[in-house]
């Protein structure tokens, strides 16, 4: 049986206290790009309690993402964004989620993020990991923005790290395992970096910026 | 003397662009902070290091 909205955020309470859940509850977290990060980061968050995720992605679930993303066989076609919330409502049925089933781009993505208190950055490609991480640097400076770069491979988990570049810009990975040098991705390095990403964000929200 | 990612460099009034090339930067790959303030990708031609600089320059690869 489903829980209460009472019993559900008493049972975060209990688990992170009331100060902290009260700070998760108020938030408001972009993830841009849905795929082995961000729908990890995303069920860390929804599990955490965070209040509303704006969810960002422009392609459909493929067999080629189940392997280490949050989506199941039988959502294959699904628009990520669609998918990604369904998943997450059951997790966490008291969740406030938005959908955007676009492209970020330069133009669209100050608006796309403009109610959230921390983006986090999940895209695939180093070139839009650079211009998302510009873009808010440069145009939303009131925002914390975290990003990831190097979690490909079979290398040590050990090796990925969170690094705080600047007073609001968080990088997370082992900055160097490219995935166009054809060493593949394996969900467990990947999600160890998305939980870097999400624990940052939780941190953040707990009012604790450093890494 | 400036920094860039730790590391010290000669490259006092030199362009940033003209460092970032020299070091083989991806500029589509990049973002650069100058004391811990972006420089806008716009910017990085008029942008000239000078001494007591620290650079951080986040270079990103794929994957996701």
């Amino acid at each position: 049986m489903t829980p209460t909205r009472d019993e559900f955020y008493n049972a975060l309470i209990e688990r992170h206290g009331a100060e902290n859940q009260k700070k998760f509850d108020g938030a408001t977290v972009a993830i841009c790009g849905l795929g082995g990060l961000g729908s990890n980061i995303a069920i860390c968050l929804a599990r955490a309690g965070v209040g509303k995720l704006i969810l960002i992605d422009f392609d459909k679930v493929d067999i080629s993402n189940l392997h280490r993303q949050q989506y199941k066989a039988d959502q294959v076609g699904m628009p990520k964004p669609e998918a990604l919330s369904n998943n997450l409502k059951e997790i966490n049925p008291y969740i406030t989620i938005e959908t955007h089933n676009v492209k970020v781009t330069e133009e669209n993505v100050i608006e796309l993020t403009k109610d959230a208190d921390i983006v986090c950055e999940a895209f695939d490609k180093a070139e839009n990991k650079a211009m998302l991480v510009n873009a808010i640097l440069e145009n939303a400076p009131e925002k914390y923005i975290l990003s990831s770069s190097g979690m490909a491979g079979f290398g040590s988990a050990n090796l990925i790290k969170t690094k705080k570049i600047s007073k609001r810009f968080f990088l997370s990975g082992d900055s160097v395992s490219d995935v166009n040098d054809g060493i593949g991705l394996l969900s467990s390095r990947v999600m160890v970096c998305a939980a870097h990403e999400a624990h940052m964000a939780l941190r953040i929200l707990m009012g604790e910026a450093t890494v | 003397m400036v920094k860039i990612n730790g590391e010290e460099y000669q490259y006092d009034n030199k362009q940033l662009t003209a460092v970032l090339e020299e070091l083989n930067y991806d500029q589509t790959r990049i973002a650069v902070e100058i004391n811990e303030e972006i420089v806008p990708k716009v910017c990085y031609d008029a942008t000239v290091l000078k001494d007591g600089d620290i650079v951080e320059v986040v270079s990103f690869v794929g994957g996701g």
